[in-house]
């Protein structure tokens, strides 16, 4: 496997634009000759899916959900960042640069950093044009606020439901593309693998939800755009259908898949309530603005905390980190919410919980204001919990939320398979090992309306159409493959449902590959995955046949993927003998319990190449540069 | 709490479907709805039976995928609230609660509760945009929106396609669905050029759809999870009739 990140040449400032006017054109008369398949309609791909249908591609896009509308883009609360400076405050795009590859804490591709940066501006436009309803000031302006810690006000917002909001632009500029007639949508349909014929990508086989058909498609090329594998971990902040199968069946298919282990666990989320749960629900981030954590300052403190008076509560942000407070990067706050809990200061059941307490700002800025700002999260969370966090704190605790790890791509968004892009969450791209808060959607909009469409075309120009049909023998044999497998899944008539190897596997990597990680209990991970997995492959339940609607089967497909990536997740949180950003390695601390990175040995990504069944993966690396933004130890003291 | 489940069963399009009791043991006060259900099928799974298939995804009230009908109530009991966001302490002990799937000519049902919506997709295909191809907008704050109309736009784009307002009317309405889409792009400037085409194509797909008329009676907005408004039903009437005296201009 070579990894040629093909940055292109010369100033950082100049690369993109210079090399915009430099790439191949497809001629317009033959872009509709070109097929691409675009796998996702999340914000990522139904940007891309509606641009490259507008430029005039052949465009095939799919999605499981009954709508495209649906995807997980749509739960997105915070806001999206652009480097607009409508503030006034001192941004800038090299300050969104700059804080993107430090929050990231040095693990990331300064040149693709850049360039998201530069192209946030567009983002904001072409969003406004399409109708999504941004929060206005009173002049009519566009509002913005300050999110996730940062220095600046650079995140533009609709509500607490931002994702939704650009979705549905996203969503509606697909619509009318598929209404055209330049897009085919298939909605409830999965893709279960890639069809690679001398190699180049160039279709994938997929599954009809509801009737079961098995079917193949060829193409010119292929994108990916199926979001991130935090359900790796059963609970998480992620809706339910989210998965690693696509980015899994790809990386089998000799995809490189890049630091699988570095993963967001996200501070703010409800803890869980029973055995019941079925995921984690998020509180906006922007809730650590006016909210202040705390735990009692003496373990098994068992009083309301109302009646915990100041002196015996522990503010541990502001006590650690008092420049940044209350406003550290997830990460830091993650952890720091983890070690109260150890240690035995956690507030409700189980002791998995700490406060972020309202007092003082609804008694400094008035229970209005506080309504309004939060307003939506207060009732969100009242419904949840059947508690008021107008009159008692809420209780938080940390969840797994998003994956900054994802299949390796280079400058243009391609994957190892030549043919075969990869966009929004489902790339490891340029979050490295920890993403800022209203980051993603910004990347998932950059990939799809202003880098994708470019970096393909650029590809198509030079590899020509692929000649690619479905009778030719790599799509039958990919097909049997996938038929091979689901029959397999439907045989084994075992005892136990998939939701329960799910959850199994889950507390597994949560507890040993989770807020902090160490060699031994990443060994013990590393012996039981394929335990479960054995067990998985004969005792696994699957009522019913494969040519319906069958819900079970579609689960069971993707813990079998969960099943395989999970080990993948653990040997490279083992080999990454560093703490940065969401990797905390605890055997790599200060004596104050903070991250130690080891840039001498691990300025890189880790790519894995997939050797065969039962075969240890080979690591490859790509080393990073830093030339603009020197690295240095992250602190927010 | 233990519950009696009354649960429509329908192994595909062509079936004829027919209410299944199921008896719901330990449910938990915390528990959703949704994951009420989730404890059911695990047991029939456990019995080799075939669980009750239903559409969820995010479980935080946004993807608009939960669609029960709940005691004949979309959504159920809880007012402003999808079925995954509906905890199990709104029931009490020893109730029998009714699941079925929603009920409307345009959303035929796949199986047990899952229908097909694709309808409301091909209403918005019709319309439901604004005509800007990717590249070239212009500066955003070039645009500027009054407030008050940003926020309106934004009340009506809470809409999250889930289907209750239709499943709640007699007649299978799809006013409210359509009237939001039309008050979301109708009350911002960018919107504009094409309003008096959007309502004319969005109403004129909803009806090919085969959605019935509305008599104003209102239970689509009762039902709504997100509390759209049924205002925008008579704001859209308005943005009609005018764009018919219009005509083609
Ligand atoms: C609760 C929550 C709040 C968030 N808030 C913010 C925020 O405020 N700001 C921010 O910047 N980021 C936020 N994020 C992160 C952000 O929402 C996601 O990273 C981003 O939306 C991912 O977009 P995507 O297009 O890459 O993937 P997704 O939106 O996940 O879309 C994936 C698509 O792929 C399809 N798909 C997947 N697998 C297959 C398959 N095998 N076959 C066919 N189709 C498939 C799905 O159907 C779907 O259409 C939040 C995340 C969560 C969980
Ligand atoms: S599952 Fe998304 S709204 Fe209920």
């Amino acid at each position: 496997m070579k990894l040629d990140s093909a940055v292109p040449s010369g100033p950082i400032e100049t690369k993109w634009d210079r090399h915009r006017s430099e790439m191949k054109l497809v001629n317009p008369a033959n872009k509709r000759k070109f097929r691409v398949i675009v796998v996702g309609s999340g914000l990522a791909g139904a940007s891309a899916a509606a641009s490259l249908a507008e430029l005039g591609y052949s465009v095939h896009c799919l999605c499981f959900q009954d709508s495209p509308r649906r995807a997980h883009s749509i739960a997105a609360q915070g806001g999206i960042n652009a480097a607009k400076n409508y503030s006034n405050d001192g941004d800038s795009v090299w300050r969104l640069f700059y804080d993107t590859v430090k929050g990231g804490d040095y693990r990331a591709r300064e040149a693709n950093v850049y360039r998201l940066a530069q192209v946030s501006v567009n983002i904001i436009d072409q969003c406004v044009a399409q109708g999504v309803p941004f929060a206005r000031e009173y002049g009519g302006l566009l509002e913005n606020r300050s999110f996730g810690g940062a220095q600046v006000s650079r995140t533009f917002y609709a509500r607490g439901q931002t994702g939704q909001q650009l979705l549905l632009g996203a969503y509606q500029a697909l619509e009318r593309q598929i209404g055209l007639g330049a897009v085919k949508m298939s909605a409830r349909t999965e893709m279960l693998d890639v069809v690679v014929r001398g190699g180049r990508a160039v279709g994938i086989v997929a599954r009809d939800l509801v009737t079961g058909v098995i079917s193949t498609h060829s193409a010119d090329a292929v994108v990916l755009a199926t979001g991130g594998y935090g359900n790796a971990f059963f609970l998480s902040t992620n809706a339910k259908g989210c998965n690693v199968t696509a980015a899994w069946r790809a990386h089998k298919r000799g995809a490189g898949f890049a630091n699988p282990c570095f993963t967001q666990i996200h501070p703010t989320c409800i803890p869980v309530s029973g055995d019941h749960q079925s995921k984690l629900t998020l509180m906006s981030e922007s809730l650590r603005n006016d909210g202040r954590v705390w735990v009692p300052k003496t373990a098994q403190d068992r009083r309301p905390p109302s009646e915990i008076p100041e002196s015996d509560r522990d503010y541990y942000l502001e006590r650690r980190y008092p420049s940044f407070g209350n406003l550290v990067p997830r990460d830091v706050a993650s952890r720091a919410a983890k070690a109260a809990c150890d240690s035995g200061l956690g507030v409700g059941p189980g002791g998995l919980g700490v406060y972020l307490d309202f007092g003082d700002s609804i008694r400094r800025l008035g229970k209005s204001t506080i309504e309004a700002r939060y307003g939506n999260l207060f009732d969100m969370y009242k419904k949840i919990t059947a508690e008021n966090p107008y009159e008692a704190p809420m209780r938080i605790y940390p969840a797994v939320h998003y994956t900054m790890g994802g299949l390796w791509v280079d400058y243009h968004l391609m994957s190892t398979i030549p043919g075969m892009f990869v966009i929004g969450e489902a790339n490891f791209s340029d979050h490295g090992a920890n993403r800022l808060g209203a980051s993603a959607l910004m990347q998932g909009l950059a990939d799809g309306y202003f880098i994708l469409p470019y970096t393909l075309g650029n590809y198509l120009a030079q590899a020509g159409n692929s000649q690619a049909k479905e009778d030719q023998p790599e799509f039958v044999a990919a097909a049997s493959d996938v038929k091979a497998r689901q029959d397999r899944l439907l045989g084994i008539r075992g005892k136990r449902s998939p939701d329960s190897f799910h959850r199994e596997l889950g507390k597994l990597l949560w507890d040993k590959c989770g807020m902090a990680r160490n060699a031994a209990g990443l060994k013990e991970a590393l012996a039981k995955i394929p335990a479960i997995r054995a067990e998985f492959w004969q005792n696994l339940a699957v009522p019913g046949t494969g040519e319906e609607l069958n819900i079970s089967l579609e689960k069971a497909g993707r813990v079998a993927d969960f099943l395989e990536f999970g080990e993948l997740m653990c040997r490279d949180a083992l080999v990454r003998e560093e703490s940065c950003g969401g990797h905390f390695r605890e055997e790599h601390q200060m004596a104050d319990g903070e991250a130690k990175r080891n840039d001498a040995d691990f300025s890189h990504a880790a790519v894995w190449e997939y050797t065969g069944e039962g075969k240890e993966p080979n690591l490859h690396k790509e080393s990073l540069t830093f030339e603009h933004v020197k690295p240095s130890t992250r602190s927010y003291k | 709490m233990n519950l009696t489940l009354k649960v429509w069963r329908q192994a595909g399009p062509s079936d004829r479907g027919r209410l299944v009791t199921y008896e719901a043991k330990h449910v938990s006060p915390d528990m959703s709805f949704l994951e009420m259900l989730d404890v059911v099928n695990e047991d029939l799974i456990a019995r080799g039976e075939d669980p009750i298939a239903f559409d969820s995804d995010c479980r935080e009230g946004i993807c608009g995928a939960c669609s029960c009908m709940i005691d004949g109530v979309p959504h159920g009991p809880d007012r402003g609230t999808t079925t995954c966001q509906l905890h199990m302490r709104h029931f009490k002990d020893g109730d029998t609660i009714t699941i079925e799937p929603w009920r409307a000519r345009a959303f035929p049902v796949l199986k047990d509760l899952v229908v097909d919506r694709s309808a409301f997709d091909r209403i918005i295909q019709a319309g439901g945009f604004i005509s800007v191809n990717t590249g070239g907008a212009p500066d955003a704050n070039l645009i500027p929106v009054p407030k008050p109309d940003a926020d309106k736009a934004f009340d009506a784009a809470a809409c999250i396609g889930c289907g209750a307002c239709v499943a709640a009317c007699k007649n299978a309405s799809a006013m409210l669905f359509v009237s939001a889409k039309v008050a979301h792009l109708g009350y911002l400037p960018q919107g504009q050029s094409e309003r008096d085409a959007r309502v004319r194509n969005l109403v004129m797909a909803m009806d090919a759809q085969g959605f019935g008329a509305c008599t104003n009676t209102y239970d689509c907005e009762a039902a709504c999870p997100k509390e759209i408004p049924a205002d925008f039903i008579s704001r859209m009437n308005r943005d009609y009739r005018s764009a018919l005296l219009k005509g083609d201009a």
